[in-house]
């Protein structure tokens, strides 16, 4: 298996820079590891790459890859017991160093977070409304009641929930699973953040709402010029929303590189692997491909 | 939410129909001839008889059956010509032995037990939220070591060896608390707090204890719950995280097993209540237990089902106010 590579390659702004070219997202050296009776395990090693400006990067990996670790080490919302190093820098401001009230700052407005689950990831005993808006009441002071219910039924009108002034009121177990990811998404989007981290946001939806999501993240992005971190095994979901991948495995970067070229010329073993483990409608093959490595022998 | 309601209703009327008739079958099988009691010694067959005749015990099983349902609805009267005796509705039977209706002497005893219970909970569900609070978010630490060492303890010992030990210990040894005597409140509401202090403590030590360790779990594990993390990857401070998104759904579950420890205990604490000498409905059916009052034991026990099930009741309902769940069908 390829090494990791420690430092960004390819399309990379110099590290120093005015704030114009300065990159959205700065991340080196990534590591997050969890202390077992064994020793320490690396679930994250020396991760590194950086996000433009309003960009969409797309982590790609299998279950166990670190691809979520990643997303939740950003977010600093890692499982009690995980241990993270290295630099992550938002818009030039160190995360990494930051104490919890000041991080507390930095999630919800500055940086959102769509998550896999959406009836899970709802509290059931509040209205939806209540939820979307509670982002807002916790980074602004002195909203209204009114002002908070206002907020939650503009959200819900821009990720295209028909009837929002009445739906604002129902709760999580009332909506379709694609209305709660709907819910989740306008969530994120009460604070206008300039980051929103998508972690397997269409894994838990059939196949023709899972399209009708990316078209909504697609559309925000465009929209509010939010940078996206689409996380996901899914490769024709980051095909249609990224133009930058991170292929991991095992913690380790194994390939970064513009969608296009990924998809056309992948460079690692793993990459073109994990390309062919795609079944194809024009193919014809008896069995499904699988991924083995030497590691796997 | 009617048609929920008679749901409920009818239920309850059903199962508390069962509970008549199984208890009822329990005392008319098991029960020495009531006859034979009420006649006492030097009593001669013939006499037997027409005390029988007289209460109706030669009737069959579902005629008496009968009598004792209507006798709850309509009340009923026992014997005929100058030694009937009324018992009004609900008509629980009637103590030959103390010549009461068991309603009333239900009825006068209930008082004591509502104060023992009322007092013993509000103490148990205080102390063992808050304690399974504490245990929660020191999770692995001392704190949570030593409150669960506590509850051990408290879900150990009996009530009995409890309530004779602070006896001992409080009023005997130490003195701070005086021998405990009923005092009405309206005499002197110092004195009688104090009488009620000690059975308070002990009924609520074993509740208090299955509580925490509720609480305690049921926090821990709302805190492992994707929308808590929801929450904190909004910006919510922790205390609002778990103010509004850990302990609502944390204590829940905790009114369903309450309003059915409550409705329990309403029906009498036997051991308490026979330990401190209160005159409450646990007590009334320890003493008759012992004298083999039969229409008093059937009474209480009745009392005691009724409760249960209309406690349950009660939870129900609270359930459909409190879980946005049970309250609203889905829509879509």
């Amino acid at each position: 298996m390829s090494t990791p590579e420690t430092t960004a390659p390819e399309p990379i702004a110099p590290d120093a820079g005015t704030a114009a070219d300065r990159p959205l997202l700065r991340v080196r050296d990534l590591t997050v590891s969890f202390t077992t009776a064994t020793g320490d395990v690396d679930v994250v090693k020396r991760l590194g790459f950086d996000l433009p400006r309003g960009g969409a990067l797309g982590i790609v990996g299998e279950s166990g890859s670190g691809k979520s670790m990643t997303s939740l080490a950003i977010m600093d919302l890692l499982p009690k017991g995980a241990k993270r190093t290295g630099s992550i820098e938002l818009d030039g401001t160190e995360l990494t160093g930051l104490r919890e009230r000041q991080m507390q700052a930095v999630r919800g407005d500055r940086i959102a977070m769509v998550f896999q689950d959406p009836l899970s990831s709802l509290n059931p005993y509040y209205t939806v409304g209540t939820q979307i808006a509670e982002a807002y009441r916790a980074h602004r002071t002195g909203v209204t009641r009114r002002q908070a219910r206002r907020i939650a039924i503009e959200a819900m009108e821009r990720v295209h929930i028909q009837d929002a002034a009445r739906r604002v009121d129902h709760y999580p177990h009332q909506f379709s699973g694609g209305m709660r990811q709907r819910v989740m998404i306008a969530m994120t989007l009460s604070m206008e953040p300039d980051l929103i981290i998508a972690d397997e946001p269409t894994t838990a939806l059939d196949v023709t709402v899972q399209a009708q999501i990316l078209d909504l993240l697609a559309e925000i992005r465009r929209d509010t010029g939010a940078g996206l971190i689409l996380i996901t095994h899914d490769l024709a979901v980051v095909s249609e929303v990224a133009d930058q991948i991170i292929v991991m495995r095992g913690g380790d970067l194994v390939e970064q590189g513009t969608a296009e070229r990924i998809f056309c010329d992948p460079q690692a073993d793993y990459t073109r692997m994990l390309l062919d483990a795609v079944p194809r409608i024009d193919d014809e093959i008896g069995q499904l491909r699988t991924i083995t490595t030497e590691e796997d022998r | 939410m009617i048609r929920f309601l008679a749901n409920r209703l009818l239920g309850m009327a059903v199962v508390l129909f069962l509970v008549c008739l199984f208890t009822y079958v329990i005392f008319f099988v098991l029960s020495p001839d009531p006859a034979v009691q009420i006649c006492g010694k030097n009593c001669d067959p013939e006499a037997i008889d027409r005390i029988r005749a007289n209460l109706g015990l030669d009737q069959p099983f579902w005629t008496q059956f009968w009598t004792f349902l209507s006798g709850l609805f309509a009340g009923r009267t026992y014997g005929t010509g100058a030694n009937a005796i009324e018992c009004a509705a609900p008509c629980l039977g009637y103590s030959f032995q103390t010549s009461q209706p068991v309603t009333d002497m239900i009825l006068q005893r209930l008082p004591v037990s509502a104060t023992v219970a009322v007092g013993a909970a509000v103490l148990w569900l205080l102390a063992g939220v808050s304690a399974g609070l504490v245990s929660a978010v020191k999770e692995g630490k001392f704190a949570d070591r030593f409150i669960t060492g506590l509850t051990l303890t408290g879900m150990s010992v009996p009530n009995y060896v409890l309530a004779l030990l602070l006896q001992f210990l409080l009023v005997v040894t130490l003195g701070w608390l005086p021998f405990p005597q009923a005092v009405p409140f309206g005499e002197d509401p110092g004195r009688w707090f104090l009488n009620f202090l000690m059975p308070w403590i002990v009924l609520s030590i074993g509740a208090a204890a299955v509580y925490t360790r509720l609480t305690r779990a049921n926090v821990i594990e709302t805190l492992q719950e994707n929308y808590v993390r929801t929450a904190r990857a909004k910006g919510l401070s922790p205390g609002l995280v778990w103010r509004r998104h850990a302990l609502r759904p944390a204590l829940t579950p905790i009114v369903t097993i309450f309003g059915m420890d409550f409705a329990g205990l309403l029906g009498g604490a036997l051991i308490t209540e026979t330990v401190f000498g209160l005159n409450g409905v646990g007590k009334l059916a320890s003493d008759s237990i012992t004298k083999n009052d039969q229409p008093v034991i059937m009474g209480v026990t009745l009392l005691a089902a009724f409760l249960v099930v209309v406690g349950n009741m009660v939870v129900d309902l609270l359930y459909t106010a409190i879980d946005p769940r049970v309250r609203v069908g889905s829509a879509t």
